[in-house]
C-alpha cells in the first residue's frame, strides 16, 4: 500500500484554505476599499448588503486556515505569528473594524455616524488587504530566521519595498475582484458607476501585477532558480496570464459572472504558482536558507496529520455544501429591505 | 518577567472582553430555538415577534463576538509561540476542528437566520436557527476541549526531536527550559485527548453558564418592559420563557458546579486548595462562605462551615481536603528538585502555588453570584406561581422586577470570575504539571510590542463595548414592533390564535 504523503496533503490543504479566503473575503475587502467612492447613502447600503449575508462565512476561511496551520504546521504558525507581531495585531484590529462597521453603520440615521462607520469599514478593509499582501510578500521573499526557527528580523524590515508592492498589488486585486462582484449584485445607476470603475481597476492591477513580477525576478533570486529547475511552473504562469487577460474580455462582453470566476481562478493560479515554486518550504529563511521551515520540520506528527485529514474529509464537503446553498439563496441583485444593513 | 506579565495581561484582557459575547450568543441561540419552535407549534404571533426581536439582539452580540473572536485564533501564536510549538500537535487540531465544524456552520446559517425571513420558508428558517444554535454550542465544545486539555492533559506523550527523528520520552520526563527547542507533546489517542478527565464537567459548566447569560438577558429586558408597562404581551411571554430557561439553567448549574469542583479536587488539588484557601490538611475541612486570604499568616478570615468542604469533596466529613502546605506532594518535589532536602520543601512548594488570594476571591465571587441568581429565580418563580409576577401595583413585585432588570450582570460576573479562577488557579502552569507559563512565551516578542497591542486593543474594545451598550439600549428603547405586516403570505398562514391579553 502506498501511504499518502500527509505533509504534502496538508501543504496543499492549508493553501486551499487561504486561497478560499482570498477568493471569498477578497471581494468583501474589495467592496470595503471601494465603499468611499460612492457618495449616496442608498448606494453605500447596497454595497454593504451585497456582502451582508456572506462576509462572516468568508472570514471563517481565514480563521480555519489559521487553525489548520496551527494544527498541521505548528512551527510555521508560531514563527510567523510571533515574528509578525505588530503587523498581525494591526491586521486583527482592521478586521474588527471592518466587521463591526458592517453591523453598526446603518443602525442610526445620523450623517456623522454613518460617515464614521463608512470610513471604518473602508479603512479596515484597505489596511487588512494591504497587510495580508505585505505578510505574503515577506513570506515569498523570505524572512530572517535563526537556527531555532525564530524570527530574527525587525518590524521595519517587514515593511520592505518588495512586500509593500505586494501589499498594493493585493489591494488592487481585491478592489478589482470586489468591483466585479458588485457588477453581479447591483443594477441601474449604481451598476453604471461600478462598470465605469472596472476597466481602470483592471488596468491598475495589471500594471502593479507586472511590476511585482518584474521586481520578483530582480529581487528574489530563488524564484528564477526554482523556475529553471521546475519548468512546468511556467504552464501555470501562462494559464494565469491568460485567465487574467480574460477578465477584461468577459467584462467587455457583459458577463460579470464569468469575469468573477476568472478572477477567482486567477487567484487560485497565483497561489498554485507560489505553492509549486515555494514547495517544500513553509517559511523561507533569508539570508540563511538552511534555517527555513519546511513541510517536514514544521509539521505535526503523522498521527495528527492523519486525524486532521479525517476531520477535513468529514468537514470540507459539509462546508462546501452549505456555502454553496447560502450563495444560492442570496443569488441575484441585492435589494434593500427592512432587515438590511 | 515583565514580558510574561504583559503577555498574560494582554491575553486575559482580549479573551475576557471576547467572553462577554459568545455566552450571550449561545444562550440566546438556545432561546431563539425555543421561541421559533413555539411559533411554529402554536401559531401564536407573539412568538413570532419574540423570535424577530431577540434575533436582532442576537445579531448584535454575534457580530461583536465574531469580531473579537478572530483575535483569539491568532494570539496563541503571537503571545505564546513556544507553547504553540510545544503543544501544536494536540491543541491545534481542536482549534482547526472548531473552525471547520462549528464556525462555518454558524456563519453560514446565520445568513439565513438574519436575512432569510423573506427568502426561505418558516421551517427552513427554523432549521437555520437550530443550526446556528448548534454551531455556537459546538464551538464551545472544541474550545473547552482545548482548554480542558491544558487543565488535565491526557492522551499524549512527550517526544524529543534528535537529528530530525522523534525519540519517545518516558512518561515521568520533567520538561526543562533547555528542552523547549527539541521536546514537544504529541497526540497518542485523539479521543482520550478530547475526553480528558475534565472536559465533560467543564463543558457542562461553561454551556450552562452561557445559557444563564442568555436567559438572564431576556429576563432583564422583559422585566424592564413589564416595569415600564410597555409591550406587555410581548414582555410577559418573553419573561416567562426567559425565567423558565433561567430556572432550569440555574438549578442544573448547581449540580454541574458540584461535579466540576469534585473533579478539581481529584485532578488539580492545588487549584482547589487555592480556591478554598485551604493551607492546613485536616479532617473536617471547613468551607469558607466569604472572606479573604491572609497570605502571610496562611489563613482565611471569614465565616466557615466545618466539614462542608470535606463532605462536598469526598462525601465524608472525616476525609481531609489536601492543604497547600502539603502540595505539591513530596514525590513531585523530589522528582523536580533531586538535590533538595525535605527541609527545603516548604519554601519550594510556594513556587507551585497560584496567587491564592486572587483565586480564592474569583472563585467565591462566582459561587456567591451563582447562588444569588438561583435565589432570585426561585423567588421570581414563586411570584409567578402566586400570580404576582406581572402585578406591578404590588411594591414587592416592583422590587423583584427591578432586581431582575439588574440580574443580567450576574451571569457575566460569574462567568468572568469563574474563568479567572480556572485560569489563574492553573498557574504557574500553562499545561498543568507539564509546561510553565513563564516558559511558553514568544521569545522574539518584546515588552514594547505587547504594550502597543494592549493599548491598541484597550482603545478598540472600549469603543466596541460603548457601541454595544449604546446600540443595545437603542434596540431596547425601540422595542419589539409588530412585524405581521412584514410577514410573507406563507408565514401568515401559520397564525392560528390571537395573541393572549
Amino acid at each position: 500500500m502506498i501511504l499518502p504523503d500527509l505533509n504534502l496533503i496538508w501543504f496543499v490543504l492549508v493553501g486551499v484554505l487561504f486561497t478560499g479566503y482570498a477568493m471569498l473575503d477578497g471581494f468583501d475587502l474589495g467592496v470595503g476599499v471601494l465603499q468611499l467612492f460612492v457618495r449616496k447613502d442608498e448606494h453605500r447600503r447596497l454595497f454593504l448588503n451585497s456582502i451582508g449575508p456572506v462576509w462572516d462565512g468568508n472570514e471563517v476561511w481565514l480563521v480555519t486556515g489559521g487553525g489548520a496551520l496551527f494544527a498541521a504546521f505548528p512551527e510555521a504558525y508560531a514563527t510567523v505569528f510571533s515574528g509578525f507581531y505588530l503587523p498581525f495585531m494591526l491586521l486583527l484590529c482592521s478586521l474588527i473594524f471592518r466587521a463591526v462597521a458592517i453591523e453598526f453603520r446603518s443602525k442610526e440615521e445620523w450623517t456623522w455616524w454613518r460617515q464614521f462607520w463608512d470610513v471604518a469599514f473602508s479603512l479596515g478593509s484597505l489596511v487588512a488587504a494591504l497587510l495580508i499582501g505585505v505578510a505574503m510578500g515577506n513570506i515569498v521573499r523570505g524572512i530572517p530566521l535563526d537556527a531555532d526557527h525564530e524570527f530574527a528580523g525587525t518590524f521595519l524590515g517587514l515593511l520592505n519595498p518588495y512586500s509593500l508592492l505586494m501589499g498594493i498589488t493585493t489591494v488592487l486585486l481585491f478592489a478589482m475582484h470586489g468591483a466585479i462582484y458588485l457588477a453581479m449584485k447591483t443594477e441601474g445607476e449604481l451598476l453604471e458607476i461600478v462598470r465605469g470603475w472596472i476597466p481602470r481597476l483592471i488596468g491598475l492591477f495589471l500594471i502593479s501585477y507586472l511590476l511585482f513580477n518584474v521586481y520578483t525576478l530582480v529581487d528574489v533570486p530563488w524564484v528564477l532558480e526554482t523556475v529553471r529547475a521546475r519548468p512546468h511552473v511556467l504552464f501555470v504562469v501562462a494559464a494565469n496570464v491568460l485567465i487574467v487577460l480574460n477578465i477584461p474580455r468577459e467584462i467587455h462582453k457583459g458577463r460579470p459572472f464569468y469575469a468573477f470566476l476568472s478572477s477567482c481562478t486567477a487567484m487560485a493560479l497565483m497561489m498554485a504558482t507560489f505553492g509549486l515554486t515555494y514547495f517544500p518550504n513553509m517559511v523561507l529563511s533569508s539570508p540563511v536558507p538552511a534555517n527555513s521551515l519546511t513541510i517536514i520540520n514544521a509539521a505535526s506528527t503523522q498521527k495528527t496529520l492523519g486525524i486532521m485529514l479525517v476531520i477535513a474529509i468529514i468537514g470540507v464537503p459539509l462546508v462546501l455544501a452549505y456555502t454553496a446553498s447560502i450563495y444560492w439563496v442570496f443569488r441575484g441583485k441585492t435589494s434593500l429591505t427592512k432587515h438590511s444593513y | 518577567m515583565t514580558v510574561e506579565i504583559l503577555a498574560r495581561v494582554q491575553f486575559a484582557f482580549t479573551v475576557a472582553i471576547h467572553y462577554l459575547y459568545p455566552p450571550l450568543s449561545i444562550g440566546l441561540g438556545m432561546a431563539l430555538v425555543m421561541m421559533e419552535g413555539l411559533w411554529l407549534k402554536t401559531g401564536n404571533p407573539v412568538f413570532h415577534n419574540m423570535a424577530r426581536f431577540w434575533t436582532r439582539i442576537f445579531a448584535l452580540t454575534f457580530a461583536i463576538g465574531v469580531a473579537t473572536g478572530i483575535v483569539m485564533e491568532f494570539e496563541f501564536g503571537t503571545n505564546w509561540a513556544t507553547y504553540s510549538r510545544f503543544v501544536g500537535d494536540i491543541f491545534g487540531s481542536a482549534l482547526a476542528a472548531e473552525g471547520i465544524f462549528a464556525f462555518f456552520l454558524e456563519s453560514g446559517f446565520l445568513a439565513l437566520l438574519l436575512f432569510g425571513w423573506n427568502k426561505v420558508g418558516p421551517r427552513m428558517h427554523f432549521f437555520a436557527t437550530c443550526m446556528v444554535a448548534f454551531g455556537a454550542h459546538f464551538s464551545a465544545v472544541w474550545i473547552v476541549v482545548a482548554n480542558s486539555w491544558m487543565q488535565t492533559p491526557a492522551g499524549y506523550h512527550l517526544e524529543r526531536i534528535v537529528n530530525g527523528k522523534p525519540v519517545v520520552l518516558p512518561a515521568d520526563h520533567v520538561v526543562t527550559t533547555a528542552d523547549l527547542t527539541s521536546v514537544r507533546a504529541v497526540v497518542d489517542d485523539f479521543w482520550a485527548m478530547v475526553f480528558n478527565p475534565s472536559t465533560i464537567d467543564r463543558l457542562t459548566h461553561v454551556v450552562l453558564g452561557a445559557w444563564m447569560a442568555g436567559a438572564f438577558l431576556i429576563v432583564s429586558i422583559s422585566a424592564y418592559y413589564v416595569l415600564r408597562k410597555r409591550h406587555l404581551d410581548f414582555a410577559r411571554a418573553s419573561l416567562k420563557i426567559g425565567l423558565g430557561f433561567a430556572a432550569v439553567a440555574s438549578v442544573l448549574q448547581m449540580v454541574s458546579a458540584d461535579f466540576t469542583a469534585k473533579g478539581v479536587v481529584r485532578n488539580q488539588p492545588i487549584k482547589l486548595a487555592a480556591m478554598e484557601g485551604v493551607y492546613q490538611t485536616a479532617p473536617r475541612t471547613p468551607m469558607t462562605l466569604f472572606g479573604y486570604v491572609d497570605t502571610k499568616k496562611e489563613t482565611v478570615v471569614g465565616p466557615k462551615i466545618p466539614g462542608l468542604l470535606s463532605w462536598l469533596s469526598w462525601g465524608s466529613i472525616d476525609k481531609p481536603v489536601a492543604g497547600l502546605r502539603d502540595l505539591p506532594s513530596a514525590e513531585f518535589l523530589r522528582a523536580r528538585h533531586p538535590g533538595a532536602s525535605p527541609k527545603e520543601f516548604p519554601s519550594l512548594r510556594k513556587a507551585y502555588w497560584p496567587n491564592v488570594a486572587a483565586v480564592f476571591q474569583f472563585y467565591h465571587i462566582m459561587i456567591i453570584v451563582g447562588v444569588a441568581l438561583l435565589g432570585l429565580v426561585v423567588i421570581a418563580c414563586y411570584f409567578w406561581w402566586r400570580g404576582w409576577l406581572f402585578d406591578t401595583s404590588r411594591p414587592l413585585t416592583r422590587w423583584l422586577l427591578l432586581a431582575l432588570v439588574f440580574s443580567v450582570l450576574g451571569p457575566q460576573i460569574a462567568n468572568q470570575a469563574g474563568w479567572f479562577a480556572a485560569e489563574m488557579g492553573r498557574q504557574p502552569w500553562i499545561v498543568y504539571g507539564l509546561l510553565k507559563t513563564s516558559e511558553s512565551l514568544s521569545r522574539v516578542v518584546t515588552a514594547n510590542q505587547i504594550v502597543t497591542s494592549l493599548v491598541l486593543f484597550a482603545l478598540v474594545y472600549a469603543l466596541l463595548f460603548a457601541m454595544f451598550i449604546f446600540l443595545l439600549t437603542r434596540k431596547i428603547q425601540h422595542g419589539p414592533v409588530d412585524e405581521e405586516d412584514e410577514m410573507p403570505e406563507s408565514w401568515k398562514a401559520l397564525i392560528r390564535t390571537t395573541p393572549r391579553a
